[in-house]
């Protein structure tokens, strides 16, 4: 779950984490009373709206409103900008970088701080990243509130109101599932503050269920994406011409691999799992053809799950849809003979391997047969 | 011979009146596996597939002197079940349970650790050491005894190339899926530890896919440590950055966690990396 920089904010918020002031708004008409002079953001979930134009200033109310609309519907990383932030624009004196990260590897939470911030942390000299590991178990010890005030460099007032940012943000990362906790830049004001400038936040998928007031807010997903999503079904849309349907992730990432390999482009990632509830199948098929593919790969595995079933799973799709895209279908494991001759009677292409299964459905994507 | 399961474990199933528990249940003990006791609370004094059925996992431990433990239970309670089965005194757990809080994991996974409890996934498959047993949800015809120790992300995948590797003459030490989640219990480099140090296994297979360094800090430990032949396969070359392709896991962020990367990784290190999934068992021969 990705969160907007006001959502972000909000949160930030609530466990005490100072924010600029700043309000949203989805047409210029919404704005009324912006924190003047202030800063017109782009509220997008992909980065690089800066460097896109997504990001000025205004000093008046009129001068707000014209940069909203300039703002309002523009297209950054292949998304459209429904709403802008405008907030408060701070005298910057330093900009500082802070976060909390999984680090997949240890094991642990780690602590992640500059005090070069305002760009792209992957950017940063590695020797200028403090970096501190949390095992969450026993959570930070002093000792890593000392390191961190240490590293920065700064006046004691200011550290303080640092160090207490970095506590309420280790807060908020663990009672809020998150995978991501990122405030860059971590402002440091003429007149002494400090103050969070941007605000990441990721929440782990896995999660939802302990949070679900966050339920329902926009995600960059495609429209098929989402409704996958709302189903519980894994799926990623990609720009190409064949539907790949497979029964696990690592089956299915193989499968578009190979079928690169024979010169296909796969349109669809979409893992079944453990899954043969023709139901279920059914319903996976109906999301695959609403993607339009010129062909369809299916390729099953089933050691547990029967191949039968599934074939009468994609039967029963593609009956209720009354498609005409040709399927190409490799299917191995518990009762395969029996799924072949099913597929074979709704006139589908059976194959033997994937090797073969995906140079078949380059050829059918062509309209050969 | 084989690592960290063998027939003498002594193996329960957390989570065994659910249906996969069950199901599971009887195909563990066609594989050969030593089942001694199922655990779910309330469920005491029932029976799955001729199995006692207790209500905790130190009950099963007394009275069955179990040291292994399955875990089927749905992702809310798995650091309940985790941390249950590491107090009881398991040695060796396999988290089958996808889609478990991270946040949970990075709780029970240290915590384990401490104790010098071995945790295996979660999203995982589970272990299989053929001839001997079986802690998970791996079909068991595809298996047969051998002397190829197999390291895995992925579930299917891991079938379609073990199937492959038996088709081609060659048999399993033992199968590890380590499981498709960011934070797992026993990493890449941990399990091939274990088969370079087993006498029983003579090459080994990593299934890798998009996604975390395990597979980078595999490559790196294997040009140091690893005198045995290892064939690896990397799945995800054509998934778009920024994208979770299923697994929790298998995502490529901040240019980090791509398949070219992980290639080069292993070939830089000798390994020799299949393009498709079954060219695994024509590069084993070779080796």
């Amino acid at each position: 779950m990705k969160f907007l920089e006001y959502k972000a904010k909000e949160i930030f918020s609530r466990y005490g984490i100072p924010v600029p002031r700043g309000i949203v708004a989805s047409t210029p008409e919404d704005i009324t009373n912006p924190p003047l002079p202030c800063m017109v953001k782009a509220q997008v979930l992909v980065g690089g709206r800066g460097r896109a134009g997504g990001v000025r200033p205004a000093n008046g109310l009129d001068e707000a409103r014209g940069v909203a609309r300039q703002i309002l519907g523009m297209a950054i990383g292949g998304y459209t900008v429904k709403q802008v932030y405008l907030e408060e624009r701070l005298d910057i004196e330093k900009e500082l970088y802070l976060s909390f990260a999984i680090d997949r590897s240890a094991r642990e939470s780690l602590l992640m701080a500059s005090a070069m911030g305002g760009i792209d942390v992957e950017s940063l000299p590695r020797d200028r990243i403090f970096m501190e590991h949390v095992p969450v178990l026993v959570g930070p010890q002093p000792y890593v509130w000392r390191a961190f005030r240490a590293s920065l460099g700064l006046p004691k007032d200011v550290a303080d109101q640092a160090v207490d940012i970095a506590r309420k943000a280790y807060d908020l990362f663990r009672k809020e599932d998150a995978e991501l906790v990122e405030i860059n830049p971590l402002v440091l004001t003429k007149d002494g503050r400090v103050i969070a400038g941007d605000a990441k936040l990721v929440i782990d998928d896995n999660a939802e269920y302990r949070h679900p007031e966050y339920a329902g807010l926009d995600q960059d997903r495609t429209p098929l994406e989402e409704e996958a999503h709302e189903k519980g079904i894994a799926f990623v849309q990609l720009d190409g011409d064949i539907g790949v349907i497979a029964n696990g992730a690592g089956l299915t990432m193989a499968t578009l691999d190979v079928l690169n390999l024979k010169g296909g482009r796969g349109g669809t990632f979409l893992d079944l799992g453990g899954t043969d509830d023709p139901g279920k199948v059914a319903e996976a098929f109906e999301l695959l053809l609403k993607a339009k593919p010129a062909a369809i790969l299916l390729n099953i595995f089933g050691g547990i799950t029967k191949a039968d079933t599934v074939a009468v799973g994609v039967k029963q799709a593609l009956e209720v849809m009354h498609a005409s895209v040709p399927v190409v279908a490799r299917i191995k494991g518990v009762n395969e003979d029996k799924a072949k001759q099913i597929l074979r009677d709704i006139g589908m292409y059976p194959a033997e391997t994937i090797e073969q299964a995906a140079e078949l459905a380059v050829k059918v994507s062509h309209g050969a047969r | 011979m084989a690592v960290l399961l063998t027939r003498k474990s002594r193996v329960i199933v957390q989570g065994i009146t659910g249906h996969q528990g069950q199901f599971h249940t009887r195909a563990m003990l066609d594989f050969g596996t030593k089942v001694v006791a199922g655990v779910t609370p309330g469920k005491g004094g029932q029976k799955v597939e001729g199995v006692p059925v207790f209500d905790a996992v130190d009950e099963a431990v007394r009275r069955k002197r179990a040291n292994a433990s399955i875990v089927f239970v749905p992702a809310a309670f798995a650091k309940d079940a985790v941390i249950e089965a590491v107090e009881a005194g398991i040695r060796l757990i396999a988290v089958i349970t996808e889609r478990i809080p991270f946040h949970d994991a990075l709780e029970f996974q240290p915590y384990a650790r401490t104790k010098d409890v071995t945790v295996i996934g979660p999203n995982c498959p589970g272990l299989a050491s053929p001839g001997q047993a079986k802690m998970g949800i791996m079909p068991n015809q595809i298996f047969k005894p051998g002397d190829v120790g197999v390291i895995s992300r992925s579930g299917t995948l891991t079938y379609e190339i073990v199937n492959a590797i038996s088709e081609a003459g060659f048999g399993q030490s033992t199968c590890i899926g380590i499981g498709g989640d960011p934070i797992i219990g026993t990493n890449m480099v941990e399990a091939l530890a274990l088969f370079q140090k087993d006498r029983s296994t003579r090459k080994i297979v990593v299934v890798g896919e998009i996604g975390g360094t395990g597979e980078e800090d595999a490559a790196a430990f294997i040009a140091k440590n690893v005198t045995k032949p290892v064939v690896a396969y990397v799945a995800g070359r054509t998934a778009p950055p920024g994208k979770r392709m299923g697994h929790a896991g298998a995502i490529i962020q901040g240019g980090k966690g791509t398949a070219e990367s992980k290639v080069t990784a292993f070939n830089d290190a000798g390994v020799r990396v299949a393009q498709y999934p079954v060219e695994v068992a024509s590069l084993l021969a070779a080796t």
